[in-house]
């Protein structure tokens, strides 16, 4: 199936839906997703932030969709013609959508350990707007404690549901969940009982704002201060495989690997993650690199660069041979200005 | 064409040896000119001034020793985010964050408090970055003339939170005057 988003057009399998398809093409045009992950079945559809314009429907009924499409939900037709940041409508509910989203987020960036890698900060600066107009009081919740190393922090909630499919794709039994509804809704555990499978610690890295932070990190640094290098170990449970976040040498926090979209490649185990803060412990692969605006780069000198393959003749890049000879000066010898004096 | 026939940056320069004339060579015109110029400067303005009994005026945008303020209710405000010592051009700035207990609400504004804050004043350039970074206004460059005392030691140049902070005293006089305001 043929589609075209933002003009580059892609051929994709059928049933593949158009947020997947502008995260093939990459760039600009992907759509930001706040409560969609692509490894948690069910998400999407809820925090409205990748929303586009279909301004085709199909080669069949090519008539444009009467409202914006929620991109992660939307699955693609053939000869979709499909507009992300190129419309103005897209641009304009987006801020929409930021704004909607803040209203009850306590902006305590700098208090917050997510600062630097949270999905509502980058949100909010590349399609946010600057001003607020929400004067009521925000919600706010009492904190409450939901197990050994994981720390809730309610305020800062969005309810993306991220963190519920992970407990029940992940782990073989979910103790905590959305309760209550509209303004009153949170995530909390039944009655705090603990969460304390083996998997849960997944649910910091999957969420997307600083609502479930690590304890063992919790005020320890700023995540740009710490140097994130790939290292992996034997596992029984899982791949082994993390980031390992450190300063000087000391591991200060584990996570799983993110990719640029901010979704993990691989679950780790709470082991993992919480147990294994000593550097014998780990194999260290080398430097984790992330996208070049990220604020983790400040400061490092070891940023993604995707190779460019020049596909231009040797000629266009070299030059002609009579241009080359001039430029070099090979005709002027330089030690006959010495010579002669 | 070789290359020391021709200027490549256009300012070959021939030198010319030719001789000097009677007048040229007893030299006398030359040193009056050059005195005319000394005389000149003994009627002119002097550009300095006699430091440490006057002082000039300082610009309104001076920046001097740092200040780590407080607020109206004498909390520390700053919240040890980072941002002063990522915009840091020297790096001269660290901290060590800490959390707050529940028996230092009237200390510290927020949840997280800077439990070490040292600025490196060897390092620090006083361009102002930190000031402009600070999301909490928590931090400061003021009008004091002594930048640092001078020292033979390095280790007392860098300030630590001691020297930092807003005195009390300073904090309670300000809530004053912002009250009869």
């Amino acid at each position: 199936m043929k589609v075209t988003i933002d003009g580059h057009e892609i051929e994709v399998e059928p049933g593949t839906s158009i947020l997947q398809a502008a995260r093939m093409i990459g760039g600009e045009s992907v759509p930001p997703a706040m409560c969609y992950y692509s490894k948690l079945e069910g998400t999407g559809g809820k925090c409205r932030a990748c929303l586009v314009e279909v301004s085709k429907g199909s080669e069949a009924d090519p008539r444009p969709m009467p409202k914006l499409m929620a991109s992660c939900k939307t699955g693609v037709m053939d000869g979709m013609e499909v507009k992300s940041i190129t419309s103005p409508k897209v641009l304009e509910a987006r801020k929409a959508v930021t704004e909607f989203l803040l209203i009850n987020h306590p902006l305590d960036c700098p208090v917050c350990d997510q600062a630097g890698e949270c999905d509502l900060q980058n949100l909010a600066f590349n399609h946010g707007k600057e001003q607020k107009r929400f004067k009521e009081e925000k919600r706010t919740f009492a904190p409450e404690n939901i197990g050994e190393n994981i720390q809730l922090h309610m305020n800062r909630c969005i309810l993306c549901y991220r963190c519920v499919k992970t407990a029940e794709q992940l782990t073989d039994k979910r103790v905590h969940g959305v309760c209550g509804r509209g303004d009153h809704a949170q995530i909390s555990t039944y009655i705090s009982a603990a969460i304390d499978n083996e998997f849960s610690g997944n649910m910091i890295d999957v969420c997307p704002v600083g609502a479930l932070t690590d304890k063992t990190f919790r005020f320890k640094s700023r995540v740009w201060f710490n140097k994130p290098y790939n290292a992996h170990r034997d596992c029984p449970t899982c791949s082994g495989k993390t980031t390992v976040w450190m300063f000087g040498e000391e591991i200060q926090r584990v996570t799983a690997r993110k990719d640029e979209f901010h979704e993990v490649e691989e679950f780790i185990c709470n082991s993992c993650r919480f147990d294994h803060k000593d550097t014998k412990d780990w194999v260290i692969e080398g430097p984790r690199k992330f996208e070049k605006f990220s604020v983790i780069n400040q400061n490092n000198y070891t940023q993604k660069l995707d190779k460019v393959v020049m596909k231009t003749e040797k000629q266009i890049l070299e030059g002609r041979q009579q241009d080359r000879v001039k430029i070099s000066m090979k005709e002027i010898p330089f030690t006959d200005n010495e010579s002669k004096e | 064409m070789s290359t020391n026939t021709y200027s490549l940056s256009g300012r070959k320069k021939e030198v010319s040896n030719k001789k000097l004339t009677w007048t040229e060579k007893i030299y006398l015109v030359a040193i009056l000119k050059g005195m005319m110029v000394t005389l000149k400067h003994m009627f002119k303005k002097k550009v300095t001034i006699s430091y440490p009994e006057k002082t000039r005026p300082f610009s309104d945008v001076y920046r001097g020793k740092h200040m780590l303020m407080r607020d109206d209710e004498g909390r520390e405000r700053c919240t040890a985010c980072g941002l002063c010592a990522l915009s840091c051009p020297a790096e001269a700035i660290s901290m060590k964050a800490a959390e707050r207990t529940a028996d230092e609400m009237h200390l510290y504004r927020e949840e997280k408090y800077a439990e070490i804050y040292e600025i490196n004043m060897l390092r620090c350039i006083f361009c102002g970055l930190c000031e402009e970074a600070c999301p909490k206004q928590a931090i400061y460059l003021t009008k004091s003339k002594q930048i640092a005392k001078a020292d033979i030691s390095r280790d007392n140049f860098i300030f630590g939170k001691d020297k930092l902070v807003m005195p009390l005293e300073a904090a309670i006089e300000n809530t004053k005057q912002q009250n009869q305001a």
